[in-house]
């Protein structure tokens, strides 16, 4: 029996009517009044001058409103960019890769936007592209920006010191004495490893709808998963207070990551701003592709261990092929950097990580941040030593992971996790000492990523008088559930039913300021943020009644719902009521999170990501299938167990893609496979035969209850698992994803010769 | 060109463009809203509907095409009474969608399969469902809620 009424169980989603019925509104269903489109031209070259732009014929097309160019830009200020404002909203005197915007065609409608769009007549003069990250880094390299950008708003949370040349960003991290340690260690292994550049597939592409109206007041309807750092990147750009920026984000079709900062709204306010319209600019699949993908990463990388088999050393260069614009790259390149560590306590640590401009799609979060690229490395290397001691992989892992409040980062919060007895329940799930029949491997991994992000986040919830209750949170429901979750901890909060909790958001301008909707910080710190204004919320509803009954508030009693003072109950709405002496009233509770008390270290929890799986691989086609699967979810407390299992599936199953097959891969400039007709994705008959979900609740998280998030741990484990499988299966190490059938054919060919 | 048709069981006649597909007129000239676009290359199934009961992709059919046919999308399935449809009940009960873009095709999808073959087998729905594509949830838990709509439908629960 759970000890609680409404948290912890597995509650009816608050959308769900909405989403099985099709009422479901996502800002690519938005139409206003009097709505004009938008479509842009895109480049066909890598890296070129822009010569001139002629838009005559397109502008006399009966149906265009407009053309915007870099020219039609003047009065505003035109890069953005929350890291570095390298930016621009269209192409300024160069293109940076296949696909950049250079003009936007406004028309009465879509199909008119778009037949415009090939009147535009471009002359560009061809430069030298930069299109690998050897490339970029090599001596004399063309730069891909040649010029110096200012450090957008939240460059300067975390310190990044500032990069040259094509280095968008230079992270070190560093302690002991790697180079003694690893002279002195009685193996290393040492190795060079890729993890390829993948595209999030979010179904519903980018799409904003803005409207700049006369007032210069702009509303933004958007698929941003931050709106809030959304609004401050229009507000630069604009030169708008705050006040007159409001971004509403409706249901998101899909994020993953990719739809973290700012991509598409304000190219699409500036099509407002310049037409006095409200304008939808929306992108199709194709070009969402051409509008962020994930960092793919080359991680050199060595790790040691002593006679005793202690892990004493890993060293580390990766390098993050980042594309034309910096977005969230320099922040994939700091996680990248913490996360190579693993769970482990390794007393000499030593870590380059460089993100680097290339004249390719820019990339920016992808589930896990920086977390799958790295993870892949570091836990093949582990099997890796394992085997070179003889040891059986999971024994190796349980002598070297470190134990709850152990450090595995000196400076950082200590483990709030218990990995080794999570790894030992995969084991137990995925049968881990069954015989293997011919074919077949097994493998489990972990990995342990510094979650949540800068804790900023803020909520005020309403208790009304009728007892129902408003929770007003700047988190985006992407489909994580958060809408749910958050209701479920104010009615456990205040004793309400959950059906009289409505959740309003996100929208800037009637939320408060909630950084971001990632790194799974959601449950954790907005789940906390709703408990702590419930809770100052009841705390005026006791001030209230002490007034209302003329007794110190100290003889009240506290129960579910309300308060008894002797034989007399009241509940909050009651007690709201009668203090208004008024119907319909409600008051307000507040809560501000900062960086400070207990959640002044960070992070705010370790994420950790534990994945077991069993897969058979067909050596005569090289095709993997994966036989059982089984995540661990060690969340503290799951709020809604069933959601907080779907994310674990949902993340590994994502794994699983970027692992097997999911790759973009450029011919010289070009994207090859910038469709969904040939970017493969997981399907259903990808799944797992056997798939297992386990969660460990021991309360151990800052969040609401004890809980910690999940919802990115298992998507990072699953590459050097089916690698590690492979290896006991066939003895064929791969250290490139994705594991094609062509690429592990290839590999047991060269064995068998 | 006028164009004539069922649409959610009530008969409706649009003045559409030859060009149209049937997701443009059934999003923005009945606001079905519920039929969702994605791929636009028939890949994805998001835009799944229901013509003359079989799955189709709306974003690559025309419009023109279902003249004189029966078409079917997520707002068409509960009953007269709102009451849904088994299969939107079991979507909800196992937690079948996230983001809940890919739902509307998924649930018609699932319905054509049942509505054919009541009792498939695991085989058989994934075979069925394998051009229906879904990022967030991992495919288990709408497998699952296909076999509770199969099991209600046949009054096995």
């Amino acid at each position: 029996m759970s000890e609680f009424t409404t948290v912890n169980h597995s509650v009816p989603r608050g959308d769900g009517i909405a989403k099985v019925t099709g009422s479901a509104i996502y800002a690519s269903d938005i139409g206003l009044e009097h709505m004009a489109w938008a479509k842009v031209l895109r480049s066909p070259f890598a890296h070129a001058r822009i010569v001139s732009i002629d838009a005559s014929a397109a502008k006399r097309q009966p149906g265009v409103l407009d053309v915007l160019t870099a020219d039609g830009l003047a009065g505003l200020s035109p890069y953005y960019g929350h890291a570095v404002k390298d930016h621009p909203l269209l192409a300024i005197g160069k293109v940076r890769f296949v696909g950049e915007p250079v003009a936007a065609v406004i028309a009465e409608d879509e199909p008119s936007a778009q037949e415009a769009v090939k009147k535009i007549v471009v002359k560009y003069e061809e430069l030298t592209p930069v299109l690998d990250v050897d490339t970029a880094l090599s001596a004399g390299a063309p730069l891909v920006h040649d010029k110096e950008y200012a450090g957008g708003a939240f460059r300067g949370f975390d310190d990044f010191p500032e990069g040259t040349g094509n280095i968008c960003q230079a992270v070190h991290v560093e302690w002991g004495d790697v180079e003694s340690a690893l002279a002195s260690a009685a193996h290393v292994a040492e190795g060079e490893f890729y993890f390829p550049m993948v595209y999030a597939y979010a179904m519903e592409p980018y799409v904003a709808v803005a409207d700049y109206n006369s007032k210069s007041q702009l509303t933004v309807y958007s698929s941003a998963q931050h709106p809030f750092i959304v609004r401050h990147d229009l507000a630069r750009v604009f030169g708008l207070p705050l006040a007159n920026v409001r971004v509403i984000v409706p249901f998101v079709g899909g994020g993953y990551g990719s739809k973290s900062y700012t991509k598409v709204e304000p190219l699409a306010a500036a099509c407002s701003w310049r037409t006095g319209r409200p304008v939808k600019f929306r992108l199709s699949v194709e070009e969402a592709m051409l509008t962020t993908r994930g960092d793919d990463a080359r991680v050199r990388i060595r790790t040691a261990m002593d006679a005793d088999g202690h892990l004493v050393a890993r060293q580390a260069t990766i390098h993050l092929n980042t594309g034309a614009y910096a977005e969230n790259s320099p922040m994939v390149a700091r996680k990248a950097a913490n996360r190579i560590v693993g769970p482990y306590r390794i007393p000499n640590v030593k870590v380059d990580c460089l993100a680097v401009y290339t004249n390719t799609v820019p990339a920016s979060s992808y589930r896990g941040l920086g977390g799958a690229q790295v993870t892949f490395p570091a836990e093949s290397q582990i099997d890796e030593l394992a085997e070179m001691t003889g040891c059986d992989p999971l024994q190796f892992r349980l002598e070297n992971l470190a134990h709850r409040r152990e450090s595995i980062h000196p400076g950082m919060r200590p483990i709030d996790a218990d990995v080794p007895g999570d790894i030992c329940q995969a084991a137990d799930l995925l049968g881990w000492k069954e015989p293997l029949a011919p074919g077949h491997g097994r493998s489990i991994c972990c990995s342990a990523t510094d979650a949540g992000a800068h804790p900023v986040t803020l909520a005020m919830v309403q208790v009304y008088g009728d007892g129902s209750v408003s929770v007003m949170s700047g988190s985006t429901e992407l489909g994580q559930g958060s809408h749910t979750v958050l209701a479920q901890i104010a009615a456990e909060e205040v004793g309400v039913p959950l059906e009289r909790v409505r959740l309003v958001g996100s929208d800037t301008t009637v939320t408060l300021f909630e950084r971001s909707t990632g790194a799974s910080r959601t449950t954790t710190l907005m789940g906390r943020a709703v408990l702590e204004a419930c809770r100052e919320a009841i705390a005026q509803c006791k001030s209230m009644a002490a007034e209302l009954l003329g007794v110190p508030a100290e003889e009240l009693v506290e129960e579910r719902g309300g308060i008894r003072c002797g034989q007399t109950r009241l509940t909050w709405a009651g007690i709201v009521e009668r203090y208004f002496e008024m119907e319909g009233c409600s008051i307000l509770g507040r809560a501000y999170l900062r960086k400070a008390g207990d959640l002044t270290l960070i992070p705010a929890f370790w994420e950790i990501g534990v994945v077991g799986l069993e897969m058979e691989v067909d050596e005569d086609t090289g095709k993997i299938s994966v036989d059982s699967m089984v995540t661990i979810g060690d969340v503290g407390l799951a709020i809604h167990p069933a959601m907080t299992e779907g994310q674990d599936l949902g993340a590994a199953t994502m794994g699983l893609g970027a692992s097997l097959f999911e790759e973009l891969i450029y011919d010289g400039q070009q994207l090859t496979n910038g469709t969904m007709l040939e970017y493969r994705v997981p399907r259903f008959s990808d799944m797992a035969r056997n798939i297992q979900m386990k969660l460990v609740e021991n309360r151990d998280g800052v969040g609401p209850y004890g809980a910690k998030g999940g919802g990115e741990g298992a998507v990072n484990p699953i590459g050097p698992c089916l690698a590690n499988a492979l290896y006991r299966a066939t003895g064929v190490r791969i250290r490139t994803l994705p594991l094609t059938p062509e690429r592990v054919w290839t590999a047991l060919q060269q064995k068998r010769s | 060109m006028k164009i004539v048709f069922e649409l959610n069981r009530k008969p409706v006649e649009l003045d559409i463009e030859p060009s149209e597909t049937l997701a443009e007129v059934l999003r923005d000239r009945c606001r079905l809203t519920g039929v969702k676009v994605s791929c636009e290359a028939q890949v994805c199934g998001s835009c799944t509907v229901l013509v003359n009961q079989l799955p189709v992709s709306a974003c690559t059919c025309l419009a023109y095409e279902v003249r004189g046919r029966r078409v079917t999308t997520i707002e068409g399935l509960a009953d007269e009474s709102g009451r849904l449809h088994p299969l939107q009940q079991a979507f909800l009960d196992h937690f079948a969608f996230q983001c809940g873009f890919c739902t509307p095709g998924m649930i018609l999808a699932a319905k054509a399969l049942l509505d054919e073959n009541a009792d498939p087998t695991d085989e058989e729905m994934i075979a069925h469902m394998d051009g229906n594509l879904c990022r967030c949830t991992g495919y288990l838990p709408i497998l699952k809620a296909i076999r509770q709509a199969s099991m209600a439908m046949r009054g096995q629960q």
